[in-house]
This record gives structure tokens, sequence and C-alpha cells, in this order.
């Protein structure tokens, strides 16, 4: 159960079952999406499932997570959309208005990116063994020659953290849009395509960018311990710098949950070179995707693999790999 | 047990009595406000929150007691510091008078100090 | 946010902290008990131990109800979500309680239908749009959260929801502690006091700590200011040889407490005679269980439960860390066979437990030089 919620279950998962059935060099560093040479040039190859309950939520739905999600797994990798495909798995008497919906969905988000959707397929299963729909897409793109040495094993100590807006919207929108727990807010999902913000920032800074994650389940604390992890290095984020919304945070304080592990669906975490920090940053507000990007945080040598956020009160906390999903609690 | 967080009434439920409305930093709830029968909230008010249940009202005035104990406190800490930075910075002074009358052959008082 | 941030400024606990050295006597030791788990939660994510000298020393106490509620009354609970046509409700913080056969969530992994919810009402409310299941809330949690299940009993019979019912494990604060000072295995000088708890208690049911037990007792707000001027308060008491309870928390806390909240447990629930603490072993009056007017709403009526007292996992030193004898880090098994992904004990996998708490917060700060024990 808790091994889809991104956190620690599903690392182990992936590691002892996955990696070590499907070994090989392109899968081994588990970026967001692999890269595979073909005819000398470098081609990112990337897949997401996408799983949302309810499907149509404030901010956006399944069909919008589904391309843009793709788009920006390529985007970390420092690639541009080319193509991507779609795969259908949807229960019987799911309504057709709804996956409609859905579709037309996903046609204007790939609009908007300028991607076809050049090859799918669909599979009914029966009623009660699918919750609803749920969309497979992958995507291929040409890795920019001055992104091929990013990599969640590239941060280095004095690399700044930044991420590029307000984190914890979709997950909370999502959470809310449930409406089991009978909180409103003005909360939207945030699920937007990174592609030409990417190109923004390897534009201005080059190959001073060494890890570009985009945060989706499990938040930015569970990209910042993959990377921690894969660079061998430390991570200390400073609290008060974390952009949260004020509705987010009054969620997130009512639940008693940490917004550093709520979904988000359009937000890179850039791990850039010291020196380049100031310009990586004003590259990003420049951007519309980017307006609200702030640095958060550091790498420092050490505690290697672990991240850290200081209080800021002399006290620093351990933000550990979720363990699983952040659930309500009343302690 | 412990997750008690302040919020706002922002109105009460015209339907039910025992419910209100209350903001936490612009997320909003229905809260029950029934544990708060003698002394019934108004929108304006703080309550405390736990599970959906308003335990007590905020007492804005004891809130500022308290603040302006701790703030007595960091006061007479900071003025505290101010008189031993301002000493500390007559010390360097003397020393420098003394050092330069010493350099000139003077001899140094210290009952000056 | 208001009424939070104002109570988390770094200068203040700069101040404070300076006043709380000022404080210490020559040669003498400080050892609190911080009781609720709330307070433990807050001195280790600010590093609060940081600002206090090295003579005053902090050891947790029992005041965490998921933490105290022994693996049996867990087996009992998901035997129930076990029946056909059940719908166990509970909060987030019991899902991964381990029992001595696994947690809730185990069991939802195994088809039991296991709902997490935010408030009892909510329980309820899954009742009503689901009358042919039969829901059943696991309630937890001090005097804090009884009041809150109450006001859904009375409600849910009020309204005749006959599908609803309530497994209760709620207990009550003053006897641990008591159960602790009688034990007498920890030299512990005072008490930071819980702080929501007093909000339906109020301050007067703390006064036999003071009178019986000669302890001063500090009922304490949960922002890093709050837990800092308790300690100071708590200290000045010491130095002058009193022993009194008294009230930072005075925006929140009153002396009398909520009247109408312990009415309404008062007319739903009663104290058992008996119930078992997980590391406290069996304590008299320390936990309610629904009056016999309320039969139709009590799933220990409902429902055949196993009532196995299941002992804990020999590896497990929870009762020792509640009982504020040992600290965290000088558990045998943590960080290695108990972790919050693998938990052995309470202490660890309720976020507001000491272990929990110490692991996420404080695990990389040297730990200060400690022995909790009489020496």
């Amino acid at each position: 159960m808790s091994h889809g919620s991104g956190g620690k279950a599903t690392h182990a998962l992936v590691e002892t079952l996955f990696l070590e059935a499907f070994r090989n060099a392109a899968l081994t560093p588990l970026n967001d999406g692999a890269v595979v040479q073909v005819a000398g040039k470098n081609v990112a190859f990337t897949t997401d499932t996408f799983v949302v309950s309810p499907i149509f939520f404030p901010g956006g739905c399944l069909g919008d997570l589904a391309i843009n999600g793709t788009v920006n797994d390529l985007a970390a990798c420092g690639a541009q959309p080319l193509a991507l495909s779609a795969g259908f798995v949807i229960e019987e008497g799911f309504p057709l208005s709804d996956l409609t919906r859905v579709v037309e969905a996903m046609a204007a988000a790939a609009r908007k990116v300028g991607v076809p959707v050049v090859t799918g397929d669909t599979k009914v299963v029966e009623h009660g063994k699918g919750d609803g729909c749920y969309v497979n897409t992958s995507g291929i793109g040409l890795v920019d020659p001055l992104a091929a040495t990013l990599s969640a094993a590239s941060a280095q100590p004095g690399d700044q953290v930044i991420v590029s807006g307000f984190i914890g919207d979709h997950g909370t929108a999502v959470l809310l849009a449930r409406g089991e727990l009978g909180i409103l807010a003005d909360i939207s999902s945030d699920t937007a395509p990174l592609n030409g913000l990417v190109t923004a920032l390897i534009d201005q800074v080059g190959r001073d960018v060494h890890v570009l994650r985009d945060a989706t389940r499990g938040g930015v604390a569970t990209v910042l311990n993959e990377v921690a992890q894969a660079s061998k290095a430390g991570v200390v984020l400073a609290e008060e710098r974390l952009p949260v919304r004020p509705e987010v945070l009054g969620v997130c304080e009512m639940l008693g949950i940490d917004p550093l592990y709520v979904a988000c669906e359009g937000r890179m975490v850039a791990i850039v070179a010291g020196g380049s920090a100031d310009r990586a940053l004003h590259a990003m507000r420049a951007h519309p995707m980017g307006r609200d990007s702030t640095v958060i945080g550091e790498v420092r040598a050490e505690p290697k693999g672990l991240v850290l956020e200081d209080t800021g009160f002399g006290g620093s906390r351990v933000v550990d790999m979720l363990v699983g999903d952040p659930l309500p609690r009343i302690c | 047990m412990c997750l008690g967080i302040p919020g706002l009434i922002t109105e009460l439920d015209n339907a039910d009595d025992q419910y209100a409305w209350v903001d936490v930093s612009g997320a909003k709830r229905r809260v029950n406000i029934a544990l708060l029968s003698e002394d019934v909230p108004r929108a304006g008010d703080w309550v405390l929150i736990h599970v959906g249940f308003a335990l007590a009202r905020i007492d804005e005035e004891e809130a500022r007691t308290t603040l302006r104990m701790l703030e007595g406190m960091a006061n007479a800490y900071t003025d505290e510091l101010e008189v031993m930075a301002q000493s500390a910075a007559q010390g360097e002074r003397q020393t420098d008078d003394s050092s330069a009358s010493t350099a000139s052959g003077a001899s140094s008082s210290p009952g000056r100090l | 946010m208001r009424f939070i941030t104002e109570y988390r400024d770094r200068g203040k606990a700069t101040a404070l902290a300076r006043a709380i050295s000022e404080l210490c006597q020559p040669g003498r030791r400080y050892k609190l008990m911080e009781v609720c788990g709330g307070h433990t939660h807050t001195i280790y994510k600010h590093g609060l131990e940081h600002y206090l000298p090295d003579a005053v020393e902090l050891v947790h106490g029992p005041g965490c109800p998921v933490c105290v509620i022994p693996m049996g009354r867990v087996d009992d609970a998901i035997s129930i979500a076990q029946q056909p046509g059940v719908i166990l409700a509970c909060f987030g913080d019991m899902i991964r309680v381990p029992g001595g056969k696994g947690s809730f969530l185990d069991a939802k992994a195994a088809g039991a239908d296991v709902r997490v919810v935010y408030s009892p009402m909510d329980a309820l409310k899954l009742a009503i749009g689901e009358p042919d299941q039969r829901v059943v809330f696991v309630a937890i949690g001090f005097e804090t959260t009884a009041p809150s299940t109450a006001l859904t009993l009375l409600r849910a019979q009020a309204d005749r929801f006959a599908n609803f019912s309530v497994f209760c494990n709620h207990v009550t604060i003053i006897p641990p502690l008591r159960a602790i000072l009688d034990a007498n295995d920890v030299d512990i000088d005072g008490f930071i006091g819980p702080g929501h708890v007093s909000t339906v208690i109020g301050c007067r049911p703390y006064l036999p700590i003071a009178t019986d037990y000669g302890k001063p007792l500090v009922v304490s707000g949960f922002e890093p200011l709050d837990v800092l001027q308790s300690v100071y308060m708590v200290m000045r008491q010491l130095n002058a040889h009193r022993a009194e309870v008294e009230n930072q928390y005075g925006r929140v806390v009153t002396w009398e407490g909520n009247t109408t909240a312990t009415a309404v447990m008062a007319q739903t629930m009663e104290l058992r005679p008996h119930f078992e603490w997980r590391g406290l072993g069996s304590i008299p009056f320390s936990a309610l269980k629904l009056r016999s007017h309320l039969a139709e709403y009590d799933a220990e009526e409902l429902f055949k439960i196993p009532g196995v007292r299941v002992a804990d996992p020999r590896a497990c030193q929870c009762g020792q860390v509640l009982r504020g004898q040992i600290r965290p880090w000088e558990c045998r098994v943590f960080g290695k066979a108990c972790t919050p992904e693998k938990p052995i004990g309470t202490c660890m996998v309720s976020s507001e437990g000491a272990c929990a708490a110490y692991y996420n917060f404080g695990r990389l700060a040297a730990p200060r030089v400690r022995s909790a024990a009489r020496s």
C-alpha cells in the first residue's frame, strides 16, 4: 500500500525488484528519464502512469497531469519533447463524457506544448478493477548538449537549490477535492509544462545546472532525498525560505501535514552551481512558469545522503524520505 | 491529543447553531462550536480547533500579556547587551588613550576608569 | 500565522535562554519532564535543548495517546475491521501502529475497509452516507479529544444512526503522572504540563502533583517561546522551594477548564476500573468507556473482540521511554531495528512519539550526555 506513494517503500520496490530484473546502464541512475544513444545523439526516453482521485480537480484533471508530467520528466533530462504516446486503461462503465473531457484536456495540453501524441493504446477492464481511468504516457526528446551532464548524482557542495514556485499546491488541491475533509480553500493544482522554463534556464546558465528534477508525488522532500543519496552529499534547506501559499499552509497546519512532502505537478527543482545561482534565478523568474522561483537551500559535503531543514531556531530537523502518504493526524 | 490550532471565526452557520465557519490562514472549515456553549463565540473571535471542534476561545488580552512579558525579558537582555557593548567600547577607547600616552611617555592612570 | 508566529521569535528565545541560565544555582541540576508528545515535538524540532544550559535536562513523559495503546487493543480493532460489512474509521496517527498481528494499514492491504478521518464527526458522516455498512470509529486521545467523541455519540444517538459505533480508547492524564511519580525510579524535579488537555480539564486537576508529591507543574503552550518560558517558571519555583501549579498558556487555558466539555464527557463516558497502558502496566481508573445508555453505540458491546493482552516485543523499550527512564537514543533498537519505516514500538510510529521526534529532529545533533534514571 505504501509502495506507490513515492517514498521509502516505493524506492525499495524499485531497487530490489525492477532494477535487479532490468539492470542496464541507462536505467541504473534512476533519473526522471533515461538517456539512450540513437545514431550518435542523446535521446531522452521516459514513461509515467497517472492515477488520481478524483479525476477532475481545481486547476486541471488526469489529462493535464498525463501530458505535463511526461513533458516535465523529459525537461528534467534537458530534453524538449518530440513525441508522446498515450495508453489508457478504462474501467467498464466509466462515463464517456468524463473520458472525453480527459482526452480533450490531453489534446489541449499537448497543443500548448507543441508536442504530438503519435501513438497509443486502449484497454477496458471489468467494473471494479480499474478506479475509473488510468493513463500512461511515454515520451522522447533530444537532449540539449548543454544538458548532457544533468543527473541526480551531479550535485556538488556549494550548489544552490532553487524551486520554481510555491510547493504543495497540487497535492492539497486534490486532497480537498476528494471532499472527505470538508475543508474549502482557494487552491488549484499547479500542473503545467516546464519545458520552456528549462530551456530558458539552460540557455542562461548552461552546464552550471547540475540537477533538474520534477517534484511530483512525495513532494520536494522526496526529490531532494534522491539527489542527496545519488550525489552522496547533504542538502540543507532553510524553513523560512520555503515558498508555501498561506492557504496551503493553513490546510497543512489543520491536518498536521508537512508541505515538503505534498505533491507538486508543475514545479522544477534546479540545483545550480553557487556562482551562477543569481543568473539562474533571474532567468527562471523571467519566465511565466517560474515567476515565484526561490532559492530554498544549498548543497553541502555533509551530512552525506541526508536532507536537513534549518528551523530558524538553531535546531535542524532531518527531512527523511517519506515512509507512507502524508496523512492527517491529531497528535 | 496535541494538535490544536488557532482559527478565526468568519461566520456562524445559519442552518445549524452548533457550527461555525473557521478560517486558518485562508483554509476554511465548518467547525463544531457546541463545546463553547457557555460563551458562544461570534464572527471575529479566535478559537482553538482540534479534530473539527472548537475547544476554547483564544483570549487576546492574555496573549498580549504573555507577549509583553516575553518582550520585557528580551528588552532587559538587549539593554544588558548594549551596556556590555558600551563598556567594552569604553574599555577599548581607554586602552587606546593609555597606549597613546604610553607612546608619548606619559604614564597611564587606572583610576580614570 | 497569528498566535503562532509571535511565539517563535528567535531574539526572545535567546533572552529566555539567558534568563534560564541565570536561574541555575551552582552545582544544582534540574530534571524536568515534559508530559505531552506535542512538547517533545516542539523541543526537538526547534532544537530547544541547545537553548538550555547543561544543568537543565528534559525527559519525555507518557502524554502521547497513540504511544500508550497496547498492542492487544490494535488487534481488537483489526478483528472488528475484519468483520463483514464493517468500515473502520481512525485518525491518521493510528494507521501504522503495530499490533501483535500487524497494523491497520496491513489489514487494509489485506482487504479490510479502513478509512482515515480528520474528525469523529467525519466518521459519523461516513455512517450516514453508507447505511448498509457498520462504521466503527477508533477513538483515541486524552481528555483533549474525548469531548469531541462524546458530542459525536450524542448526535448519533439523537438522530438514531444505529450503524455507527465507537471503539473507545480514551485515556486520562493524571493517573499516568501519578504512576510515574509513585514508581519513584526517575528523579523528576518538575513538570512542563500538557497544554491542550488543560483547555478541557483546566489546571485544578494537577494540584495533587504539587501538594502530594511536592513537584511544581507549569501548564505550557506549544510554541518554542511557550516551552522556554515554562521551563523558566518551573525553575523559578524550584529555586524558591515552591511547588505550585502555574499556567503559562493563559491565552487558551483557564483554571476551571471547559465545563461544557467535561460535562458531555461525564454524560457519555465513565472510568474503567483498569486499563492496560503500554509501558506503564495496568492503571486503575485511567481510561474511559461508554456508559451503558450508549451500549448500542459501543463497539465493545456490538462486536466480539479477542481482548488478548499482547506482550511488547522483547526488544522494545517503549515503556522505559514513556516513563522517562531512558532517552530515545539509549534504547538498544533505536535507529537500528526500530525506525519510522519499520517501527517496533509506538514511540517510533507516532509522530508525537519521543523516538520519532528524536529520529526526525534530533538525531544529528550530538546527544548531550544524560542519565535519566535515578542516580
